[in-house]
């Protein structure tokens, strides 16, 4: 894992110090809240719907056990006993009081974390894949080259004040695990004809109230100039995104009006302006990077098989566990998805136990991923039943990933301010109402996603099944979308028509299973028989 | 009826105007006719709440019921979480919500 350096930690002490007198001149009056409202988003203060909502930056997702234990303390000590996984890999706590957020803060920097990039117009928290320097099928670890991102975003004098809150993801696998083409920027490591390694640009992409699947805008930038590359795209961005219109002021507004080709025109231009302006970073600083991101020290000959006796076991080491590219290891996912349960949400307890079994079976690390749940990176095979015995005394063993239980869901109408309609509710209905073991079996993938308002946090545009919550004269809401998908074949959800209330679309949902159920050809997903045979007997089949 | 919601600016707990301050609970709530606008100046110069609004509520036997379910969550706490409502103990209390 990444370890600061004086500078790092200068950086998060000395704004920690800068927050703490905000703070005091805030409630001294010495500042309105006109004044410091910039001023505690830029630390990821909200002011939400029933207090304050901290939340706290995880870069690329990556978090040791000391910091997960933080999580946990600060859970404990200044919440109320519990957090929130968010889809772009961090946390939040909904209950946090204003004079505490400056101790908070404090405590986080004694772990190497904070809130910076977590708020605001400005480069947010770089996202990654989940398995990233683990996976099998990744050509590089990105995660070096998203740190690297993360440092020169950090307090980047240009793009402190852009257009709009700006979202980059790096992975380093065709397989897209981290929804790169729904990101402002999505930057995939490659490995060219000549055997060369560097980086596609795909710019342009997003969710929220006009979704959009971001075009490649350049098919090989070679790894010394990525960042000038990045720079290049952040800055075309930066003079003709729209600041007059907070609906159009995303850089997919601006790709889209200009056309693909022509952003990538202006693109190159600067591109080639800012080639030889020593925008990259010394080669030795990369270096001092990819030290940190070493391979931990795998056992070598570590034995390749998992014991298949208890058939629970077997069920979620086939469900919840990713091929690694040690022989003898393996990725485990823990679920935060139990049934009826609130997604993404960890007890402190919860948290306090993923630390430990973090520091005892992976090599002290773990990971969050956008869809809510958490990674356990480096498992010996060896190591996973017990891993698992664990795991499931603390009911945290459901074997639900990337089941129709494994629903990512906004905070919605009972934490957001934003919100039009309750999320959770409607994703712990659909959570019981497809609990037993043979419903999912039968449904195999499917993932599922909800979100309470039109901005998305819930990504309810790339689910297989989408759900969207809307205000209906002060009632709740909720339509319907199918054909989403956020991997390397991105595609947006279509709505099936009028909208349905609570209990409604739990029913709308299982009719559409019904009909998969009933259309399927051999070997499809939902997702695989909605695009062959399309929406139509979908639309029968929930209105007739 | 029109009454005054916000957040307690130290605290950020959700807070309704009882006429002479600021109460955690709805019930305590008073209808502020068209002094909202200068009740939230004062109150917020005077940096005892912020975020403040003015919203649509009902009286009725129970009490003071805010018009939207934004505004009635917020009153009462989230519904996927009763232990950390207001009423933790009242298993009925949801249903005042929807």
């Amino acid at each position: 894992m990444y370890k600061y350096d004086q500078y790092d930690q200068a950086m998060v002490d000395t704004r920690v110090a800068e927050f703490r007198d905000q703070v005091n001149r805030r409630l001294e009056g010495h500042i309105t809240e006109d004044q410091f409202k910039p001023l505690r988003l830029q630390n990821g203060l909200y002011l939400q719907l029933h207090a304050y909502m901290l939340r706290v930056a995880v870069p690329y997702g990556t978090l040791s056990s000391a910091q997960m234990h933080m999580l946990a303390d600060i859970a404990d000590k200044y919440d109320r006993g519990y957090g929130h996984f968010t889809t772009r890999q961090n946390i939040q706590y909904n209950w946090i009081r204003l004079e505490d957020a400056p101790d908070i803060l404090a405590d986080l920097a004694t772990v190497e974390m904070h809130a910076i990039q977590t708020s605001g117009n400005c480069i947010r928290n770089i996202s990654s894949d989940q398995y990233a320097g683990a996976a099998a099928d990744e050509v590089i670890d990105p995660r070096p080259y998203a740190e690297l991102l993360r440092q020169w975003s950090s307090f980047h004098p240009e793009f402190l004040a852009l257009p709009r809150k700006f979202k980059i993801a790096v992975i380093a696998s065709d397989t897209d695990r981290a929804a790169m083409k729904l990101h402002d920027i999505g930057i995939r490591m490659v490995r060219n004809d000549a055997g060369e390694i560097g980086t596609q640009f795909y710019v342009g992409g997003g969710m929220g109230r006009t979704p959009m699947i971001a075009p490649l805008i350049r098919d090989f930038v070679p790894l010394d100039q990525f960042v000038t590359y990045s720079e290049a795209c952040l800055r075309v961005y930066n003079r003709h995104g729209r600041r007059d219109n907070k609906y159009k002021a995303r850089i997919k507004i601006l790709v889209h009006e200009l056309g693909a080709e022509e952003y990538k025109r202006q693109v190159e231009e600067e591109f080639a302006h800012l080639q030889g302006q020593g925008i990259e970073p010394p080669l030795a600083e990369l270096e001092r990077i990819k030290a940190c991101f070493q391979d931990p020290a795998f056992e070598a000959g570590a034995p390749d098989e998992v014991d298949a006796s208890d058939p629970d076991f077997v069920l979620w080491t086939d469900r919840n566990c990713h091929p690694h590219k040690q022989p003898g290891y393996i990725s485990a996912t823990i679920s935060l998805k139990p049934v009826g349960g609130i997604p993404g949400d960890a007890s402190a307890d919860q948290m306090r136990l993923m630390a430990d079994l973090a520091k005892e079976y992976s090599f002290d690390e773990c990971r969050v991923t956008h869809a809510q749940n958490i990674v356990l990176p480096h498992v010996r095979k060896a190591d996973l039943y017990t891993l698992w015995r664990k795991l499931d005394e603390a009911g945290l063993g459901t074997p639900n990933l990337d089941r129709i239980g494994d629903i990512i869901a906004c905070p919605g109408l009972d934490y957001c301010s934003l919100a039009n309609a309750r999320s959770i509710p409607v994703a712990q209905k659909i959570s019981e109402r497809f609990a037993a073991q043979e419903k999912q079996d039968a449904l195999g993938e499917l993932k599922l996603k909800i979100s309470g308002c039109i901005n998305a946090c819930g990504h309810h545009h790339a689910g297989h099944i989408g759900i969207l919550g809307v205000d209906r004269k002060g009632v709740e809401n909720y339509q319907l979308l199918l054909g989403g998908c956020e991997g390397e074949d991105t595609s947006l959800g279509k709505i099936t028509g009028p909208g349905f209330d609570e209990d409604g679309i739990v029913d709308a949902v299982e009719k559409a299973a019904d009909v998969y159920l009933r259309e399927k050809q051999e070997g499809e997903r939902f997702l695989d028989t909605y695009r062959r045979i399309g929406i139509d007997p979908f639309k029968e089949a929930l209105y007739g | 009826m029109k009454i005054l919601t916000g957040n307690n600016l130290k605290t950020g707990a959700v807070v309704w105007w009882d006429g002479q301050s600021w109460s955690i609970h709805v019930e305590d709530a008073v209808d502020v006719g068209d002094r909202a606008d200068d009740i939230i100046s004062a109150e917020e110069a005077a940096r005892r709440v912020v975020g403040a609004y003015a919203i649509d509520g009902e009286k009725d036997a129970q009490g003071v019921r805010p018009a939207h379910i934004k505004d009635r969550i917020r009153a009462l706490g989230p519904t996927v979480r009763p232990d950390l409502t207001l009423k933790p103990a009242d298993p009925e209390a949801g249903n005042w919500v929807i």
